[in-house]
């Protein structure tokens, strides 16, 4: 009985991580075709996935759009974040709940709305704006980690810069933003990521020419299996990889 | 102090949700329901949409692999969170990673991933008949099942976050009090652990529930041609039928289910603690 627990949570973590690291062992498969295990492992897959144009192009497309969506959650998230953490002003709840809309309306909808909006402006292709939808749902990712990040700000160096004759503008930028430089370092990773992984938005928005590497890997999917895509997804998981180590690095300096 | 204007800071990430969120939506909405539909002609479309057989199908399908996507992740997320809150350790640490990294992979790279595992020649069928324990391969993908256990492996990270967020903060002081005066694990748990765990309980399952219903890349990746969900309907209205009106309407309607379960879970749950953040 008191094996079950830790054998139980032992499975499931395999079950979880497994498929991952199936797809990373296939990118860097040697055959022609997709087995586990490979017979024969080379690089051959990236290469294949670096040397195409169009693969070529939708990683510049996925890096683009993911920069504008990182810069502009990233800006718009701390301020929003800072006024609901120092902010004396009714509603924050109602406020929080309709920041982190974007991610719980159905994706399918919101890219809808969004495609509806974008084609009547004939915006539908542009990789700046495709940035901007995705600031969207990155915002509520940005906003959720600032949130926690200023808390830990000693609202005291604060209140010494105001009471020095510092403005609020200046405060912000001298004092809190230094301060909160890990938090604000790890929100702007997660609000890459979240553009750089998001498929449905991308789907309805991008063109031949600026799609993502996600929307590549569905054209891709809907076509033929060929193992270029094992080794573009393990791309993928590799830059969430090094995200997430990262977070990790700078969560410790959060506590340092 | 003087007066607080901090709330100006709002303004930007007003705009941005406005514009780019709020103003689409009601555009679209507004435009294809009101304006290029008669005012008189909108029951009847509302009427037509809804008691049209693919969408009650779509409708139910819906439904019941949302409750059995809910169901699953709170089954298999619970002992995870348990073994979370009350452990420490590299074992500990091992199994945050093995939560933490598919939360923060790409929904297309894990649905991929699993299509991988799953498939005819995928790695389960080889070992299993590799074993000789089946004689054909298993139909593990394209069919409700496969949608079942996608959605399962996509939304588990959710649930495991939000019911450790919960058991974190149960005071280990009341278990220890309670094995003191004698009590057997198993009715601690059941009488001290478990309703403690409700809330979390309530809020995982609301959040998988609401992301559930919205799902589109996992059903329509790994479900077989008659497992449609009210998601996959409209985009197959705006991609193949360009039929904006229909996909209107059942927009409506998703997004209406998906906003009275975000109000409830507003009010049960602490929204800075959402996503585990």
């Amino acid at each position: 009985m008191r094996a079950a627990l830790p054998l139980f949570v032992g499975c499931a973590c395999l079950l979880l991580i497994l498929p991952i690291a199936i797809v990373v062992v296939l990118g860097f498969s040697g055959g022609t075709f997709l087995r586990f295990p490979p017979t024969s492992l080379s690089l051959r897959w990236f290469a294949a996935f670096l040397g195409d144009p169009g693969w070529r192009a939708a990683l510049w497309s996925s890096l683009a759009i993911g920069g504008v969506a990182c810069v502009v959650a990233t800006g718009v998230g701390f301020l929003a974040a800072y006024a609901l953490v120092r902010g004396a002003f009714p509603a924050k709840r109602l406020i929080l709940a309709v920041a982190l809309l974007p991610i719980v309306s159905p994706t399918v909808v919101t890219a809808i709305a969004m495609y509806y909006a974008s084609a009547r402006l004939g915006l539908v292709g542009n990789v700046v704006w495709v940035g901007l939808c995705h600031a969207v749902i990155a915002f509520p990712v940005v906003l959720l980690i600032l949130l926690s990040a200023l808390q830990a700000v000693d609202l005291r160096l604060e209140q010494a810069a105001l009471s020095l004759g510092a403005s609020r503008a200046r405060t912000l930028r001298t004092v809190v933003v230094p301060l909160a430089a890990p938090g604000l370092a790890s929100a702007a990773l997660f609000a890459f990521l979240t553009s750089f992984d998001e498929l449905v938005i991308s789907l309805f928005l991008t063109n031949a020419a600026t799609q993502t590497l996600p929307v590549r890997i569905w054209n891709s999917l809907h076509m033929q299996v060929e193992p270029t895509v094992a080794a573009v997804s393990a791309f993928l998981i590799g830059v969430t990889g090094v995200i997430l180590a990262a977070d990790a690095l700078l969560r410790r300096r959060r506590k340092a | 102090m003087g007066r607080d204007r901090t709330w100006l800071l709002l303004l930007p990430a007003l705009g941005l949700l406005v514009l780019l969120f709020l103003a689409p939506l009601a555009w679209f909405l507004a435009r294809t329901l009101f304006i290029e539909t008669a005012p008189a002609e909108v029951p009847a479309l509302f009427a037509d949409v809804l008691t049209a057989r693919s969408m009650q199908v779509a409708a139910l399908t819906t439904l019941w692999v949302s409750v059995l996507v809910t169901l699953a992740t709170l089954v298999i997320g619970y002992p995870i969170a348990f073994y979370l809150a009350n452990r420490r350790g590299w074992r500990a640490a091992l199994v945050v990673f093995c939560v933490v990294v598919p939360y923060f992979t790409s929904v297309i790279v894990r649905t991929y991933a699993l299509t991988v595992v799953l498939g005819r020649s995928g790695l389960i069928n080889e070992l299993l008949g590799a074993s000789g324990l089946i004689g054909a391969p298993l139909a593990l993908l394209y069919n409700t099942f496969g949608i079942v256990v996608g959605m399962t492996y996509v939304l588990l990270p959710y649930m495991v976050l939000t019911l450790y967020a919960t058991m974190k903060a149960i005071d280990p002081n009341l278990l220890r009090a309670g094995r003191a005066l004698g009590a057997s694990p198993l009715y601690l748990f059941r009488r001290v652990y478990l309703p403690l765990s409700v809330p979390g309980i309530v809020s995982g399952s609301l959040i998988v529930l609401i992301l559930a219903l919205g799902f589109f890349i996992t059903p329509a990746l790994m479900g077989g041609p008659g497992d449609v969900t009210v998601a996959m309907l409209i985009e197959r209205a705006i991609e193949i039928l360009i039929d904006w009106p229909s996909a209107a309407v059942m927009s409506v309607v998703l997004l209406a289910a998906t906003l009275i379960l975000f109000a409830v879970y507003a009010r049960v749950t602490d929204l800075r603690r959402m996503m585990g953040a």
